[in-house]
């Protein structure tokens, strides 16, 4: 089954991923702001129950790590974790991007598939932020 | 029935649950980890690696797959906005009052058109929201290594104790832009 999947099938799971954060809301920017202002349990129900049924099935699943040296690309070089600060910090203006934009990466393509087409903006920005990081990433703490 | 059902927003009980199954599917069939930040790394790496170490392997390797997701995504929004419709969001009536005192007036739509939209753009609200958001949503998750999808749900779902600083340095981020920089920008 492993490597075998074809290409095609992650546009379907991506479309079912798309169709499930849109009715969900979760692509809303009014939802973000009810999620950090504390007004609902919406946003909160969905994240913890997404960890718990993620993590119940990967108890199921629980199998030895895959071996990497045949097909699959090793995983890619952020692993090295140095001394944490890069969860913080990074972590931090995430979260203030995302409560700017009212909407983390998924939304921000899903949204454009569903017509709210400033956020391509958005998209290129975040892609001159990923590159900027590139570009300062030895002389930042990590 | 189930139509009209599906035509409605759907409960958290339905979706969160649906969003942790992408974990074990992705696994299943290809040993994958849900993340969707991952690809705006590729984009830069397929688009201007110059001489970059970050943006410097073999994006279509590593990536491929998740960029098929990703334009999967898409079609997912359009479906789900189009075939399915959204209707009025019921956000709740103290974060209405919320929005109002903070000078958002229309409520209605997926984003606050007066602020997310290209006109939104030529205001100053418009512009930091949707550039400067986008720009450090960009820099973030990279520098973070993940975003809500590869830091919440995959990341800590493994138990991942990097993702749980991480995740409370998401809410961290958004607590202090939603609460201090909102009322000072809009």
């Amino acid at each position: 089954m492993t490597s075998r999947f074809p290409l095609f099938g992650y546009l379907l799971l991506g479309a079912a991923f798309g169709i499930i954060l849109t009715k969900a809301e979760v692509i809303s920017w009014f939802r973000i702001q009810e999620m950090f202002r504390f007004q609902a349990f919406h946003m909160f129900g969905i994240i913890g129950s997404a960890i718990a049924v993620a993590a119940i099935a990967r108890l199921l699943l629980k199998r030895p790590p895959a071996p990497t040296l045949c097909g699959e690309p090793a995983p890619l070089a952020d692993e090295e974790t140095g001394r944490g600060y890069r969860f913080w910090l990074g972590g931090g203006i995430f979260g203030i991007g995302w409560a700017l934009t009212g909407a983390c990466p998924g939304p921000l393509f899903i949204l454009i598939g569903g017509g709210v087409s400033v956020m391509i903006v958005a998209v290129l920005s975040a892609l001159a932020g990923t590159w900027t990081y590139g570009y300062l990433r030895s002389r930042l703490p990590h | 029935m189930l139509l009209e059902a599906l035509t409605h927003t759907w409960p958290w009980y339905i979706a969160g649950p649906l969003i942790g199954l992408f974990v074990p599917l992705l696994q299943l069939v290809g040993d994958k980890q849900l993340g969707i930040s991952g690809n705006l790394r590729h984009l830069c790496s397929a688009l201007l690696p110059r001489r970059i170490d970050f943006l410097r392997y073999d994006w279509r390797g590593a990536g491929a797959w998740n960029l098929i997701f990703a334009l999967g995504t898409l079609l997912g929004g359009w479906i789900g906005v189009h075939l399915l419709g959204t209707g009025e969001i019921a956000i709740s009536p103290d974060t209405q009052a919320s929005l109002h005192a903070l000078g958002v007036h229309d409520l209605s739509g997926l984003v606050p058109h007066e602020i997310i939209s290209w006109e939104g753009l030529l205001t100053v609200r418009g512009f930091v929201s949707v550039v400067a958001g986008g720009f450090l949503v960009g820099f973030g998750t990279a520098y973070a290594g993940g975003c809500t999808s590869g830091h919440a749900i995959s990341g800590l779902s493994n138990f991942q104790l990097r993702s749980l600083f991480a995740v409370l340095g998401f809410f961290a981020g958004g607590l202090l832009a939603t609460h201090l920089l909102l009322p000072l920008l809009f």
